[in-house]
């Protein structure tokens, strides 16, 4: 049996920040495939849980009048993958929603829990910070928006102030329109896997040269990260292969990658010089652009 | 002694499910397991319990049609929906399609990830849709076969949704 002895289930968001007001120490679990493993393995804290199971407002995927797309943070990486929204205006993102875990899992483990429990690791986290999305997190105080990038403080910990939780992830039309986006994970399996590295990149492409690109890594550093040396040397130069290298290059500069059991630092590196190259090249391609060989 | 039944007392909660087309209505402990319930409160025994971490799929129901692995699920989460565990797949004694390819293609070794496959299967099934070969895999993905018979699986699977 799970090691649990409070169970909050509030029909409502209101109910919900309510309740977290009252008691700052309850722990939010949604859908439960990384809490309830910690709570299973005794981890301290974790014994009083708010659960956001009956918030249906905080599951769903819309696109405002002003193209912003609102992703609730309990959304299902299964709902996320077949969202027509999604699909549309943010591929890259469902790539990175169909690669975590396996189809079980997918079915109920929510985007938001991937953010908020802080792993570098998480598949989504890449492909938020290269669409420079916005968190929108909300506590009795009231509401704040913050850019993702700010939100990650460590391996595992992240900016959620007491009493506060997070209920949606944006996605402004400016950091989407006309861009050509690709996330590649990189893991041992196939399926049911923990990334050794994610790359996602998101570029526009104008006569054949790069007009903006973003590059977003995961488990290349303590924190998810962009790579702004590679980014601004992208910018004006032509789409090719030699460009494309040099990038993934450059892009290692921006990382701080560890040896863990997973990957040596050596051969992580390897890999972002190296899918960081074909992410580009294949962003590219999706963004209108064709390549010089 | 008595905090600890102090305990167990305040995380009691009434559930009421259907479960193989059956309604049930009992009072669960909040720290149970939907797979703890199904097996052990109401002996639906084909609900496998192989890594208790939501990694291998031996466990897989389905609540409300979508497969979740039951080992990572709270009990009380069920509460007003309809699961199906295997005993609900075969109708009067008939095996079902999936259940039938199964065992046409010799898709089952030792028995132990076969009644999530064939829930993970039976689900893709209800959907109505068509896979390709890569989806398939990529749907049954979630399960992990120890007798590593995976291309009689996929076989199996693929007799039922390919097309």
């Amino acid at each position: 049996m799970f090691n649990i002895s409070v169970l909050q289930e509030p029909e409502s968001l209101e109910a919900a920040v309510e309740m977290l007001r009252a008691d700052p120490g309850l722990r939010i679990i949604a859908g439960g495939t990384d809490v309830l493993i910690r709570v299973q393995h005794g981890g301290e804290g974790w014994s009083q849980l708010l659960s956001l199971r009956n918030v249906k407002e905080l599951e769903a995927i819309s696109l405002r009048a002003d193209g912003t797309i609102v992703i609730g943070a309990t959304a299902p990486f299964a709902r996320i993958f077949e969202d027509p929204i999604i699909r549309e205006h943010l591929p890259s993102l469902a790539e990175a929603a169909v690669s975590m875990g396996g189809p079980q899992i997918r079915n109920v483990a929510t985007i938001g829990g991937n953010i908020c429990n802080g792993a570098v690791s998480g598949d989504s986290a890449s492909t938020l910070f290269a669409l420079d999305a916005l968190l929108r997190l909300e506590s009795a105080e009231g509401e704040r928006i913050i850019p993702i990038h700010e939100f990650y403080a460590g391996p595992g910990k992240v900016h959620l102030r007491p009493g506060e939780l997070l209920t949606a992830i944006l996605v402004p039309r400016s950091s989407y329109q006309g861009t050509g986006g690709h996330y590649i994970k990189f893991a041992m399996r196939k399926a049911m896997d923990i990334a050794t590295l994610g790359v996602s990149v998101i570029c526009r492409v104008k006569d054949g040269a790069f007009e903006d690109l973003r590059i977003g890594l995961g488990v290349a550093a303590p924190v998810p990260i962009r790579c702004a040396e590679a980014e601004a040397y992208a910018i004006g130069r032509p789409v090719t292969v030699e460009c494309c290298r040099e990038i993934g290059k450059l892009a290692v500069k921006a990382t701080k990658a560890r040896t863990s059991w997973r990957a040596s630092k050596d051969y992580r590196e390897h890999l972002v010089e190296v899918l960081t190259e074909r992410a580009v090249l294949e962003s590219a391609q999706r963004a209108g652009g064709r390549h010089a060989e | 002694m008595l905090n600890s039944n102090t305990a167990a007392i305040a995380t009691l909660k009434q559930l009421a499910l259907t479960v193989n087309g059956k309604p049930y209505q009992f009072q669960v402990d909040l720290r149970e397991s939907l797979l703890d319930v199904l097996r052990n409160r109401l002996q639906f025994t084909g609900v496998k319990q192989g890594c208790a971490v939501g990694e291998c799929g031996a466990c897989t129901v389905l609540v409300d049609g979508t497969p979740v692995n039951s080992c990572i699920y709270l009990a009380v989460w069920a509460n007003g929906k309809t699961v199906v565990t295997i005993e609900g797949i075969e109708k009067d004694g008939e095996l079902s399609d999936v259940q039938q390819a199964f065992v046409d293609e010799g898709a089952i070794q030792c028995g132990f990830c076969t009644p999530g496959l064939v829930l993970s299967t039976t689900a893709l099934l209800d959907s109505g849709r068509t896979f390709t070969e890569a989806e398939i895999r990529r749907e049954l993905s979630g399960h992990l076969c120890r007798c590593t018979g995976y291309q009689k699986i996929f076989d199996a699977a693929e007799k039922v949704l390919g097309k």
